[in-house]
Order: structure tokens, then sequence, then C-alpha cells
């Protein structure tokens, strides 16, 4: 399945990505399962995604926890804490 | 029911003038204006940058206003909220409410406070003499939002 992913504020400054377009294999994928992938390309990706920062996710625009389901064609996204207002 | 993000500032007078003349039964109309504070932790902020996920945004302040009206009896509400590099004393956020009666308005206007601040995917960036960084969510934010669980 495919995905298109983002990335927003401290997770886009160090990642140094805003947004890709990520391939997966065609089984049931978590947010957790995602992390732990992009985790594997080291450095400050294992950091960022699996490390002490707290991150949240969202699929579609809607906020999720790590057991949440993607699906193909979701629009996946990885972000701090919100600090708005 | 208005929500807008922008980076140009707002008229508070303006927009609570035009969310009043929507109807004649209001009696109440509430509002928040959030700024920007020069001191932050003890350090002198020279200028903010809000930055936010468009698309989700606008669609989690219109389940915030969503929701506060499934809550309250409320007529309107409006959500304007600033992104970009602002200064010290800029306005940041609106949260404008009408109602027949106050109480429904500043309750609502309060949980959509709290909404906001812990939902809608903004993050802003200060900085100071030292240099930049992100801000980090506090804790007492997601308590003021998880009280509205409690209480009514």
């Amino acid at each position: 399945m495919k995905i298109k992913l983002f990335y927003f504020a401290r997770l886009k400054e160090t990642l140094k990505y805003s947004t890709e377009d990520l391939e997966l294999p065609d089984e049931s994928f978590t947010i957790l399962k995602l992390k732990a992938l992009l985790a594997k390309r080291g450095d400050v990706w294992g950091q960022m995604l699996m490390g002490k920062l707290k991150v949240r996710a969202a699929i579609n625009h809607e906020l999720v926890d790590d057991k949440a389901l993607i699906n193909d064609g979701d629009e996946v996204a990885f972000f701090p804490p919100v600090t708005g207002g | 029911m208005t929500v807008r993000v922008q980076t140009e500032d707002f008229d508070v007078g303006l927009e609570i003038n035009q969310l009043r003349q929507s109807r004649k039964d209001i009696g109440a109309v509430v509002s928040f204006v959030g700024l920007v504070r020069d001191l932050n932790e003890g350090d002198e902020v020279s200028q903010l940058t809000l930055e936010h996920y468009p698309g989700m945004t606008e669609k989690s302040l219109s389940s915030i206003i969503d929701q506060a009206k499934a809550r309250w009896n409320i007529f309107d509400a409006l959500v304007v909220h600033r992104v970009g590099t602002l200064q010290p004393s800029d306005q940041i956020v609106l949260v404008v409410v009408s109602s027949a009666h106050r109480g429904d308005a500043f309750s609502a206007c309060e949980f959509m406070m709290d909404y906001l601040k812990t939902e809608a995917p903004f993050w802003k960036k200060e900085a100071n003499s030292k240099g930049e960084h992100w801000i980090e969510a506090k804790s007492a934010d997601d308590m003021a939002r998880d009280r509205w669980n409690i209480e009514k």
C-alpha cells in the first residue's frame, strides 16, 4: 500500500523532511509499526520517533494513538505535542 | 460557525460586530484574545513563529466548535488563529462565542480555548537573545482540558 507522510515542527526540522510518499507491505500496519520502521533509518530518526520525546500522530487529519491502523492511501503525520493558542 | 487560520492581524471589535449581526436574540458575547508575551520562563522573547498543519488545523478547530455546541446552548462561535512570525504584544488567537445568556458563552469559550491549546495542530518556536527553540507543551494545559470531562 501507498501512504503520504508529513512531519511538522521539531520533527520536520531535525529529520529534514516535510513530506514523503512511502510504500508499505500490504499487511496490517499500525502507527507504532510505522514508527519502528522509520526509526531503522538510524541516527535522528530513532531519536525522534522512538526516543524519549513525545510524538503525536494523525491519520487523515484525526489524532490517533500507536495502535491505530493505517490503510492504503492514508495521509499520516508525525509531530510533537501541540503548543498553539 | 467560522474558523480562520491567517497570517494577518484581526480586529476584535469588527469580528464581534459581524457575529452579533446574525441574529437579535443574542444576550451575551464572550471573547478571548491570546497575545504574545515579551517574557517566557525568564527569557526575553524577541519573536514567535507559529507553524500549523493545513487541513488538519481547520478540521480540528471545527470539531472543537461542534463539541462546544453539543455541550452548551450557544448560537455562534468564531475562532481566528494566526500563523507566521509574530512580535511581543501581537494578537495570536481569538475565540468569540454568542449565546442567550452569559453562562453558556463563558463556559463554551473557556472549553474551546482549553481544547485548542491541546488538540489543534499549531507549534510555537520562540526566538530570544540565546537563539531559537521550540516551545514545550505544558502538562497544565492537558489538565485544563481534562477537567472538562469531570465537571460540567
